[in-house]
Formats: C-alpha cells, sequence, structure tokens
C-alpha cells in the first residue's frame, strides 16, 4: 500500500509540471495583463511599460515559467499583481470557506442520493421512481446561479429566513449558528447538481446489484429481505459511487466559482474570479495549482478508499 | 503394461507432409508487475513449453482443466494473443513473427468458434451481415455474389435461410453456435479452433452441434483443435487427443490410446471422476484427487502434478518427466508412466 | 408415515410485459426423509423454478398459481413471508450452480455462515463462531479458522462450493435443494463435491433435491429420478429403472446425446431434432410432439397424462402408456390422499 502511494505520487510530478506549463500558457494568452487590468486609465503609457518592465511581463514566456517555477521550489507563491499581498496569504484564507462549503455540499448530496437511489432501485418502473428519475433529471440539468438567484429570492427576500450571502452576519463575530445559517442556501444550491447526477448513479449500480446471485443466496439463507436490500446488496452498490464522489471534487470547485459569486461566500471561487478579472498571473497559477492537486488528491483518495471497501480490489 | 522405449521428441515427431500445424516449444507468459516502478516480479505462465502437430483433415483434442491454458494455445495460434517463446509453423512456414499485413491472408485459412454464443455474435447485426462482412473484408466475395454464399453457409448449418434477417438475440444458444460455426466458414478456412464450441450448450444441442463440425469436417476437409474440459464431446469428435496440466502437455496419443490405455496418472484420474451415466457403475472405485490445480504464476517443482498425483515419489517432487513417446507415438511425461 | 416433502399440482407463473408465463405446470412429486430425488432436464424445462417455488423465491413477478406443496405434512403453499423466513435456511436450504457468484464478495466467509447460524439456531457469538469453524471443518477445508476471517475471492471454485455447502447445512435442514451445484467446477473438483454431499448425506440424513441437467451426476447420486420438459414432469422412476428402460422418448434423446466415454465410437449422435418450444407459445397436444421421432396425430391433438405403469414409473407418453394399456390410468395429482 505505502509503495503504491509513493508510486502515484512520483508521478504526480510530471502531471503537475505539464498542467502548471498548459494554464501558464492559456493564462497569457488572454487579452490584456495586470498592468493594463489595474492601473489607472490615466497613467501614462511610459510609467506602464516601465511597471511592466518590472513584473517581468516583457520577458519571454518560458523565461516567466522558469522564475515562476524557481520561486515556486522555494516554497514561495509570489505576491499578487493587483494587491501585492503574498499570494499564499491570499489563498490561504480562502481555502477553509471552500472546503467546508464544498464538503457541506457532499455530505448533504449523498444523504439526499442514496436513499433516492435505493428507492427508486427497488421500486423500478413505478411512480416513485419515475418522480425520483424526474427529479434527478431537474437537479443535474437545473443551472447554479439560476437556483441560487431563486432561492435567494423566496428564503431571503421574500421569506426573509435566510440570509441573502455573506458568510456571517455584517460585525457578528460569526459563531457556529450563524455560519450554518449563512451555509444552507450556497450548500443547496452546490448539492443539487451532485445529488442529480449520484442519485442516477446509484439507482443504476443498486439495480446491477439486485440481480446478482450472491442476494439470492442471501434470502435462501432466511435473511429478512430489508437485510437482503441495506446489508447485502448495498455494501455493494456503494462501492462504484466511490468512484464518481471523487469524480465530483473537481466539478465542486468549478461550481464554486459562480456559487461563491452568487452567494458572496469569501472563497477560493470568490478568489478565482477575481484574479482572472485582474489578469493576477500569480494568483491564478497558485489556484490552478491547488485545483490540480486536489483533483489528482481526490482520485488517489478514491483509489485508496476504493482498496480498502472493496476486499477484491488490492492497490499495489 | 506395455513396455515402451524412450525416444526424443524428434523421432516421434516427423515433419510428415500432412503436418498442418506445428508447435515447438511454444509459451505464452503474461507478466505479474509490482513495487514503485511496476516491474515485472513474475509471469504466469498459462503455456509454458508446448510442442505437437496437427495433421491434415484430423481433429485435435485438447483437454484440461480450468487454467491449464489450453485455451491459451487457441487464442496463440491465431495470434489473438502473442507467445513469448517457441514457435508456430503454418504448412511448413514458421508465422510466430509474422507482422499483421502478413498475416492477413493466412486469417482467412485458420478460424475459430466461440465457447459463448450469446457474447461472441454482435447484437445489433442481421445474420446477413454478420456472415457477409468477414467475406467483404477479406475480398473473398463482391457485394453481388455474397448473397448466394449467405444462403449456402446457412444451407450448411442448417439454419432457414428466411432467418437471414433477424438479429443474433433473436436465436436459441444452439441456433447462434450455428450461425458462429457459418461464420467461421464464411471464408473458406482449412484449420478451425473450436474453443469449447458447446460446453454453453444444452446437452440436447450439444449433440446436433457435435454431429455438425463433424459432418462439416468429412464435407469440407477441415482440420480441427477441439478445445473442451468435456471427456465425451472431444471423445466422439477426435481423431486424437492431447491433455494439458498447468501449461503444458502431459499425454498426447490416438482416441484409442487415451480412452483404452491412459499413461498418465492425470488422464487416469479425469476419465475416473467423469460422472457416467450408468447408475451401475457408481460402486465402482474412484481415484478422487485432493485439493485444487495450483497457481500457473507459481508452478510447482518437478512434475507439475505431483502435488495432486495419487502415486507421487520423491523423485517426481524434483524433475520434470520428459513427454516421452513409444514406438506408436503415444507419450507421456511421467516418470513412472502406466 | 408422511413424506417428508409433497409437491402437489403447482403450477408457476411470471408477470412478462408480453403478459403471464408459465414456468411450471401442473408439477407433482414426493420426497421423503434422507431420499435423493434428481431432476433432470433442459435449460428452461422448469427444474430450478420447481426448486425456487418450493423455497418462494420467486421474486416480485413470480408466483405459485395452484397446487400445494407440504413440508412434512404442513401446506406451506399459503405461509406469510415472516413464517417461509423461519423454514429457509433452516428446514429447507439450498445451494446454488456458479459458486463464485453465490457468496457476497464484500463479507467474509465467516460473517456470511454466521449469519445464517445467528437467524435459525439461537446462538451467538462465540458458539455461534465455533459451530461455523466444525461446519468448515466438516466440508473438509484445512485451517478453517483462517478461512473465517477470508473473504470468498481468495478462494477457488471447489473451495467457495464447500463454503456454500457448510452453510446450507449449518442449521441441519431436512432438505437440501442443490441446483446445478457441480456444473461450474471443473471434472476433478466436481468429484470432489460429489463425494463431499454423499459422506454429508450418510452423515446427517438429509434429503436431497438435486437438479442438474447431466445424466452422469444422477447416475452417481439419485434414488429417483424425474425428467421435466417444458414445464411439465414427463417421467419418473427409481434411477436403475430410468437408465434401464427409458420409456419417454425425450428421456431416451437426452441418454443418446451424450456421448459414452466407454464402449465402441459412435458415428453419430442420437441426437434430439429442434429445440425447446418457448413457454409462450407451446403446441397444443403432448409439448414434445415437435421434436418426438414417434409422434402420432393423437399427440399432436392431445395432451397425455401423467400415467403410472408400475412400480411408480410415471410416463406422459401416448405411446410408451400404449404398450401397457393394463396399467390402472390413475392421475398422479389424486395419486395419494391429501394431508395436512
Amino acid at each position: 500500500m505505502v509503495t503504491y502511494i509513493a508510486r502515484r505520487l512520483l508521478i504526480f510530478i510530471p502531471v503537475l509540471l505539464g498542467i502548471t506549463i498548459i494554464n501558464f500558457i492559456i493564462v497569457n494568452m488572454a487579452p490584456g495583463n495586470p498592468v493594463d487590468m489595474y492601473i489607472d486609465p490615466n497613467m501614462s503609457p511610459e510609467i506602464a511599460e516601465a511597471k511592466k518592465e518590472a513584473l517581468g511581463l516583457n520577458d519571454p514566456l518560458f523565461v516567466q515559467y522558469i522564475k515562476w517555477l524557481g520561486t515556486l521550489l522555494t516554497g514561495d507563491l509570489g505576491y499578487s499583481m493587483s494587491s501585492y499581498a503574498p499570494v499564499a496569504r491570499l489563498v490561504g484564507e480562502r481555502i477553509m470557506p471552500t472546503v467546508t462549503l464544498g464538503l457541506a455540499a457532499l455530505v448533504l448530496a449523498l444523504l439526499i442520493a442514496v436513499p433516492l437511489g435505493i428507492i427508486s432501485a427497488l421500486k423500478q418502473n413505478t411512480k416513485i421512481d419515475y418522480l425520483v428519475t424526474g427529479l434527478s433529471f431537474i437537479g443535474t440539468s437545473i443551472p447554479n446561479f439560476f437556483l441560487g438567484l431563486a432561492l435567494i429570492y423566496i428564503f431571503a427576500v421574500n421569506l426573509g429566513i435566510l440570509p441573502t450571502g455573506g458568510m456571517q452576519k455584517l460585525g457578528g463575530d460569526g459563531g457556529f449558528g450563524d455560519r450554518i445559517l449563512h451555509m444552507i442556501l450556497p450548500a443547496i444550491v452546490l448539492a443539487t447538481g451532485i445529488a442529480g447526477r449520484k442519485v442516477r448513479y446509484v439507482r443504476a449500480s443498486m439495480l446491477e446489484v439486485l440481480k446478482q446471485d450472491y442476494l439470492r443466496t442471501a434470502r435462501s439463507k432466511g435473511v429478512h429481505e430489508f437485510w437482503v436490500t441495506n446489508k447485502h446488496a448495498l455494501r455493494n452498490a456503494l462501492l462504484p459511487v466511490i468512484t464518481v464522489v471523487g469524480l465530483e471534487i473537481p466539478i465542486l470547485l468549478g461550481g464554486a466559482i459562480i456559487t461563491e459569486q452568487i452567494f458572496q461566500w469569501p472563497g477560493i471561487g470568490q478568489l478565482t474570479l477575481q484574479s482572472m478579472m485582474s489578469r493576477d498571473y500569480p494568483t491564478i497559477m497558485a489556484l490552478n495549482l491547488i485545483a490540480a492537486i486536489a483533483v489528482l488528491g481526490a482520485n488517489l483518495l478514491t483509489d485508496i478508499l476504493y482498496s480498502a471497501a472493496d476486499p477484491r480490489i488490492k492497490v499495489g | 503394461m506395455i513396455e515402451f522405449e524412450e525416444m526424443p521428441m524428434a523421432a516421434v515427431r516427423p515433419d510428415t507432409a500432412d503436418t498442418l500445424l506445428r508447435l515447438d516449444g511454444l509459451t505464452t507468459y503474461y507478466p505479474i508487475r509490482k513495487g514503485l516502478l511496476g516491474r515485472v516480479k513474475g509471469h504466469v505462465k498459462a503455456v509454458d513449453g508446448v510442442s505437437l502437430d496437427i495433421r491434415e483433415g484430423e481433429t485435435l483434442g485438447l483437454v484440461g482443466e480450468s487454467g491449464c491454458g489450453k485455451s491459451t494455445i487457441g487464442r496463440t495460434i491465431l495470434r489473438l494473443e502473442e507467445s513469448t517463446g517457441g514457435q508456430i509453423s503454418y504448412r511448413g512456414e514458421d508465422i510466430t513473427r509474422y507482422s499483421i499485413s502478413k498475416m492477413r491472408p493466412l486469417r482467412t485459412e485458420m478460424q475459430m468458434i466461440f465457447q459463448d454464443p450469446f457474447s461472441s455474435l454482435n447484437p445489433w447485426m442481421r445474420v446477413r451481415d454478420i456472415l457477409k462482412e468477414p467475406m467483404l473484408a477479406h475480398g473473398k466475395a463482391t457485394a453481388a455474389t455474397a448473397e448466394a454464399e449467405v444462403d449456402r453457409l446457412l444451407d450448411a448449418v442448417g439454419i432457414p435461410r428466411s432467418y437471414k434477417d433477424r438479429y443474433a438475440h433473436e436465436f436459441s444458444g444452439g441456433q447462434r453456435q450455428r450461425i458462429g460455426i457459418a461464420r467461421a466458414l464464411s471464408l473458406n478456412p482449412k484449420f478451425i479452433v473450436c474453443d469449447e464450441p458447446v460446453s454453453a450448450l444444452d446437452v440436447s444441442i450439444q449433440a446436433q452441434v457435435l454431429n455438425l463440425l463433424k459432418q462439416l469436417q468429412k464435407d469440407l476437409g477441415l482440420t480441427y483443435l477441439f478445445i473442451a474440459h468435456g471427456l465425451g464431446a472431444v471423445k466422439y469428435i477426435s481423431t486424437r487427443i492431447a491433455v494439458m496440466y498447468l501449461g503444458k502437455v502431459v499425454e498426447i496419443g490416438t482416441k484409442e490410446d487415451i480412452f483404452r490405455n491412459p499413461k498418465h496418472p492425470y488422464t487416469r484420474v479425469l476419465l475416473n471422476a467423469y460422472p457416467v451415466p450408468n447408475p451401475r457403475l457408481r460402486g465402482r472405485e474412484k481415484i478422487v484427487v485432493q485439493g485444487d490445480v495450483p497457481s500457473p504464476a507459481n508452478p510447482p517443482s518437478g512434475c507439475r502434478f505431483h502435488t495432486r498425483c495419487p502415486f507421487a515419489q520423491e523423485l517426481c517432487r524434483q524433475e520434470e518427466p520428459p513427454l516421452a513417446a513409444d514406438a506408436s507415438g503415444h507419450a507421456a511425461a511421467c516418470h513412472f508412466a502406466f | 408415515m408422511n413424506d417428508l416433502l409433497e409437491v402437489d399440482g403447482i403450477e408457476t407463473v411470471f408477470r412478462t410485459e408480453r403478459g403471464e408465463v408459465t414456468s411450471v405446470d401442473g408439477v407433482s412429486f414426493r420426497l421423503k426423509a434422507g431420499e435423493t430425488l434428481g431432476i433432470v432436464g433442459e435449460s428452461g424445462c422448469g427444474k430450478s423454478v420447481t426448486s425456487l417455488s418450493i423455497m418462494r423465491l420467486l421474486g416480485k413477478t413470480g408466483s405459485i398459481r395452484k397446487g400445494e406443496i407440504r413440508l412434512n405434512g404442513r401446506n406451506i403453499t399459503g405461509l406469510a413471508e415472516s413464517a417461509m423466513r423461519q423454514i429457509r435456511g433452516s428446514e429447507v436450504s439450498m445451494i446454488f450452480q456458479d459458486p463464485m457468484t453465490s457468496l457476497n464478495p464484500v463479507f467474509t466467509i465467516g460473517s456470511q455462515l454466521v449469519e445464517s447460524i445467528m437467524l435459525h439456531l439461537n446462538v451467538k457469538g462465540k458458539t455461534a463462531r465455533n459451530h461455523a469453524i466444525d461446519m468448515l471443518r466438516k466440508v473438509g477445508i484445512s485451517r478453517p479458522e483462517e478461512i473465517m476471517d477470508e473473504y470468498p475471492h481468495k478462494l477457488s471454485g471447489g473451495m467457495r462450493q464447500r463454503v456454500m455447502i457448510a452453510i446450507a447445512l449449518a442449521c441441519e435442514p431436512k432438505l437440501l435443494i442443490a441446483d446445478e451445484p457441480t456444473t461450474a467446477l471443473d471434472v476433478t473438483i466436481q468429484a470432489q463435491i460429489l463425494d463431499l454431499m454423499k459422506k454429508l448425506r450418510e452423515e446427517t440424513g438429509t434429503a436431497i433435491m438435486l437438479i442438474t441437467h447431466d445424466l452422469g451426476v444422477v447416475a452417481e447420486m439419485a434414488d429417483r429420478v424425474i425428467v421435466m420438459y417444458a414445464g411439465q414432469v414427463v417421467e419418473e422412476a427409481d434411477v436403475f429403472t430410468l437408465f434401464d428402460k427409458p420409456l419417454h422418448p425425450y428421456t431416451t434423446g437426452l441418454m443418446g446425446s451424450i456421448p459414452h466415454l466407454d464402449g465402441d465410437d459412435e458415428e453419430t449422435l442420437a441426437s434430439i431434432p429442434g429445440t425447446v418450444p418457448p413457454l409462450q407459445n407451446m403446441p397444443p397436444g403432448c409439448r414434445f410432439h415437435t421434436r418426438c421421432p414417434l409422434a402420432t396425430e393423437k399427440c399432436c391433438a392431445e395432451a397425455p397424462p401423467l400415467l403410472d405403469l408400475g412400480e411408480g414409473h410415471r410416463v406422459r407418453c401416448w405411446v410408451a402408456q400404449g404398450d401397457s394399456e393394463a396399467a390402472s390410468p390413475v392421475p398422479v395429482s389424486s395419486a395419494k390422499g391429501v394431508t395436512t
């Protein structure tokens, strides 16, 4: 197992290198540069040019990349080109809110998807099944921004029971309850899409397992149908779900960009959008790097979890 | 016990003119990768040094239990698997390392019938197209002549011509196997690997398909490599029989040799273990071997059967017995052959 | 004395998209305590559905529409599901064809064995575990303590079938239904499993209902044999009579279809032409007439009854019955008094 993890981590290095190179090129291909974006329009072209020179923006692309990589290897993510704050601090402040929101959404989504998927499979081709499948279709296809605005309209504007956005009351010291209250709507928005996709997956997986011979064996032993379903079948049905939950992590990060913007959630997503708007290269690169590590890490974690859950799979 | 002289294999395997296919020390290994860098740490020795001849017009039966490598041999001959050593000769020509393009004309001569008639036919294709496709791909027929060929093939395997617009899934197992045979015949092959062609079928249907295969061989002068674990089918259809155990041939001889005078203990065990459809023989003395077949990744030393052989001696643990033939060509790999 | 199992004219139907399908059509037989009954037939003949009807494991779409199944004289056809669960695994248990798929891959051998023991034997913890280990030892598994904690994929097919037998016999059932127990196994392993079943049968006195397509296995194991075709019993006799003097043309056909290992070479096998008719579309008259070499006009029009031609040799064939007109035509389903 340790060898396996070590081998996978070794593979991370070239993959990350490749990802950062491609990102670097793409980011630089976008029109404009940090100086154009943040400097006030009255600044003279000479000063702007000097700024660019000072920031190293006139160097050839590969030189810029090598410089960036060099500082990265010393553990330094550089300084933001728009706020001059250290990128590490900017990102550090934002990471926890995003992780909390993402985890909450994931847990919520699974709490909805697993039972609904099972019920749907057990009641295949009945009205309940059609209802669940229909709901999952809506959940999958409804855009985050639309659902977000609709929920704000209903629960914050009309009913006034939930805040419109932010992470805590203005001026308030937060407090756990307050944070939860602020998290409800964005978590629901993020969870809806995930749950929609997962319901179909759990349903399909369960339908497959329900055909298996070992369930007949369990029944022939006199096991109650409830346990045939919830012990013998469920554990097998959830195995493939582990894999697709891992695949949700990148989607979660992507979804966070829009959702965090709508709910003014001070997370990575919001920071991503801001840094893109201002062509803040160091911050964008740092965020890309984090996203890449998150995805690779999620994949590795998925494989490890899978081998822990399924005795037939032994990584190595 | 029949006395026999030990002879080197070459002497009993004269490269006669009627040898269609010849295997010399054929090996097919699958690597096992492990560790930080995924280095090859061992091999699954599916086929481990098999030499045999298949003569034109005969049926060589290949029997053994699952994991003995019998199917891998068939697939390796047709280059569906790559061999790792040894030589495959077809009509005296070494085809072991033929390129894909050089192999292509031979593919029409060598065909395969698969075990599972349910998964080996594309469910989205009509029978007509299943049969036409190989002919058109190999230029054996034109769009104009293919239709008549399809009729001819369906007649040959006993499927009514009127069924040719049906899809494969509309047929029963036996009918699908007939279509699989027709597909194999569509290129006018000389040599067919039959990989457990009746194992998945019902008893009464097995007999139909075996009879069909025998009839087609007579009519078309086909040569078969007939792979099976069912001894009954093998006895019915084969001219000669090779018995395999853990990647090696342990006995080879004519059908009479194998069934009337088996020399290798494993062959005896196989024949003896086979349930006889006669209740009056149920009290007969039986040799029930203990345990399972060992893993081909780590075969036992010496004679590979020694771990389960009721007659094993110290010598069997240490030294691997050669496949030694008597004057008639009946060969067994056992230090203490019967 | 009552028979252990009495199956009386059961009819099992399945709902399908294209309407109702009758898989088992008026099947009756008896099984005495300790007896081994072989049920032979090809796929789709209803032999497995018959056994699943006894266990009432017919899924959501299947049901027993007619007839009665009595276990030790008690009618179990109308029992509630909860009462059936008490019977399954305890009084009647079952082993299946494919030992590779019959065990749950994510639970240990031990937990699957203990589950059954705890359900029916009212024991827990250490006692249950020890009983499980004893069972594994009984079915010839070496190192049973270690195997308890292994997962099924670590075991070979033969070992898994031994585990299945251990699970099935753990609660000392009176009847073991073995549905093609050796079909998926290699010849030498098949011999081991059949050997084991014989040994355990002697030790425990369990009656066995052995479902198979292999006449060799039947000849090896059974006391009495039922031959099924297209959902019906077509012949029943004790094993010696059946092999010595098969009466139904289907039975004769089956016997002719197997190549014999001893004896001289057969030029052609006596195959049965055609295929089993689909359940939705049974021919009128005798269901076998479309494939029967002896079929007469009467066979095409009128369905023959299953008649006892003496000494419990029952056959469903006009031609065979014509040979012995003297035999009293007693319909089988009422041959024995109904006891409840």
